[in-house]
């Protein structure tokens, strides 16, 4: 009877439960609000657009045929680091199946022995040694999780993203542990890109002013050329600052293996004589080890085929009478939250039920929290107090 | 059903199982490593030093997977060099890994674990946070189902021959 509800293939990205969009059949994967990524490719592609357009013909004639080359060369490496950091998946953790949450509900219980009713129960940590410092993991109450060390839960996305960095608005995704590499090497090429731009427009405007003297140059030249050189020289200069600031700020994180996150937080910040559990103690080791270290494999498989081939296998063969006592209870309670579409089956896999349900479950709740409640304004705090601390730094 | 000598037909039912979950070893940092501490439900199934020889072997394989050395370096400046399109057509290091960990697994289940009633899964299934052994409780005396039989595992086996709808329909 299964085999007939089964129509086509259903992949993995499909059941994720975080808030996240997905393309091209689960190869792309992105934050669901993803307005300033818009703006960000609108503003690098335009402001270059420009530049070679109408700067370059010039340059090229008069200065050096490399400098459009080069500059092409950068943009294509910019535009590289910012489509893989925005598409690639930032580390996400997937969330616990029930028979792991149950497993570790059971720890937490005989961890915590009897709570009287009435009494809160004390909060869920466990206490690990890493490098001879402890370290709290937090229980994630909704991947079900003791987070790993040094693991966030992302409120824009909704998933617990492994070395969680921050969420850039900028680049419509999570940085984390698989992107961090392609975002530092983004806004460090796209801070070279800058000023070079920046530095070549203020080369053209003075190259034309000593050929015909810089009034004329700006009359001269036609209206749109003289416009463009200003709009470009308006966005690189703001751009300037803010992307330097930032690339200065995570060279300077990369060097102590810290994370936004942590830095943000004061994690080590020397109180309590907390170090730094994670770094090598060598500025060089700590670069390398997160430009030039192994490339992580996402843990998602999001393109891998949802197994569901299992019911048919087993539960023919299994007496459903043994275990009916304690099914109604989990069926009532479900049913009213699947909608019309799903056929109710009789027939299928402990795991991918439950999963799905508390799928539905999680993912309705939150719906309808965020509908209610207009999105927060982090995103743009979050970068907002990155850069204001690179301009500290 | 009796006596799961097909890993296929194992894997099919492992939802039926009890589990028992390895954790992850962060003494010595973030990278991947599980604890080899022997849990006890499964004292009764197998020796200590096998699955001990299992996991530290696992541990091995990560540690080759996650080394930072001439080889990483190499492997990160070239994809640098390349703007990552390298990686399109070439597998990372850790990829090669990870195949082999796979293959690894397959083997121990086939030699070890599957006849002692017991199946791991590969811990990239569980986003690398646990090594899962199921351990099927009708080994050896082959006459009780595996429904009937699991009964520590709580609500998510016993609802397993539910009414789930939705589980796999073509959305």
């Amino acid at each position: 009877m299964s085999a007939v509800m089964i129509t086509r293939k259903v992949r993995k990205w499909e059941k994720l439960p975080g808030k996240n969009t997905f393309c091209c059949d689960g190869r792309v994967m992105m934050a669901r609000q993803k307005g300033v990524f818009y703006l960000t490719l609108f503003l690098i592609v335009g402001t270059c657009a420009l530049f070679f357009a109408f700067e370059c013909p010039y340059l090229a004639i008069h200065l050096s045929p490399t400098i459009p080359v080069f500059a092409a060369v950068l943009f294509l490496f910019v535009m590289a680091m910012l489509l893989r950091t925005s598409f690639s998946d930032p580390g996400v953790l997937p969330r616990a199946l029930p028979e792991e949450a149950s497993f570790i509900e059971m720890e937490i219980e005989a961890a915590n022995g009897n709570v009287p009713a009435g009494q809160r129960p004390p909060p869920r940590i466990r206490n690990v040694q890493i490098n001879n410092q402890i370290v709290k993991l937090k229980y994630c109450y909704t991947c079900k999780i003791f987070r790993p060390p040094r693991a966030s839960h992302c409120s824009i996305c909704d998933n617990c993203v492994d070395r969680f960095d921050h969420h850039c608005p900028w680049v419509g995704n999570c940085v984390g542990k698989r992107n961090y590499r392609f975002f530092y090497l983004f806004t460090l090429s796209l801070s070279v890109l800058t000023i070079y731009i920046f530095t070549f427009d203020i080369v053209h405007v003075v190259m034309r002013s000593v050929d015909s003297g810089f009034l004329n140059a700006l009359k001269e030249t036609p209206g749109t050329y003289s416009l463009t050189t200003v709009l470009e020289v308006l966005v690189c200069f703001f751009t300037l600052w803010s992307v330097v600031g930032l690339t200065g700020f995570h060279t300077y994180l990369i060097s102590l293996n810290q994370t936004t996150n942590e830095d943000i937080k004061g994690s080590w910040s020397g109180k309590n004589r907390v170090q730094n559990p994670y770094s090598h103690k060598n500025i060089m080791k700590n670069c390398s080890e997160i430009l030039c270290g192994p490339t992580y494999p996402s843990v998602l498989d999001r393109r891998g085929v949802m197994p569901d081939d299992a019911p048919s296998l087993v539960t023919p063969a299994t007496p459903s009478s043994t275990s009916d006592s304690t099914v109604p209870q989990t069926t009532k309670a479900t049913a009213p939250l699947i909608p019309n579409e799903h056929t109710p089956d009789d027939a299928k896999p402990s795991i991918a039920a439950s999963t799905e349900i508390s799928t539905s479950l999680t993912e309705e709740g939150e719906e309808s929290a965020a509908h209610k409640v207009p999105p927060l304004a982090s995103p743009e705090t979050d970068a907002e107090a990155s850069i204001a601390k690179a301009a500290a730094h | 059903m009796r006596h799961f000598h097909n890993l296929h037909e194992m894997r099919h039912s492992a939802s039926l199982a009890n589990k028992v979950f390895i954790q992850r070893d962060y003494s010595q940092g973030t990278a991947c490593r599980f604890q080899t501490k022997f849990p006890l439900e499964l004292n009764s199934r197998m020796e200590q030093a096998l699955f001990e020889e299992t996991v530290k072997t696992l541990n091995s394989y990560y540690a080759e997977a996650e080394k930072i050395g001439g080889q990483s370096y190499l492997e990160g400046c070239l994809a640098c060099a390349t703007a990552y399109v390298i990686f399109l057509c070439l597998e990372t290091r850790y990829e090669k890994v990870l195949k082999k960990i796979s293959g690894y697994i397959q083997e121990q289940n086939e030699k070890i674990f599957a006849p002692r009633g017991l199946l791991l899964t590969d811990p990239i299934e569980r986003g690398m946070r646990v090594i899962e052994v199921s351990v099927f409780e009708d080994h050896g005396s082959g006459s009780s189902t595996p429904s009937s039989s699991c009964h520590s595992s709580g609500g998510s086996s016993s609802s397993s021959n539910s009414a789930a709808p939705g589980a796999g329909d073509a959305r």
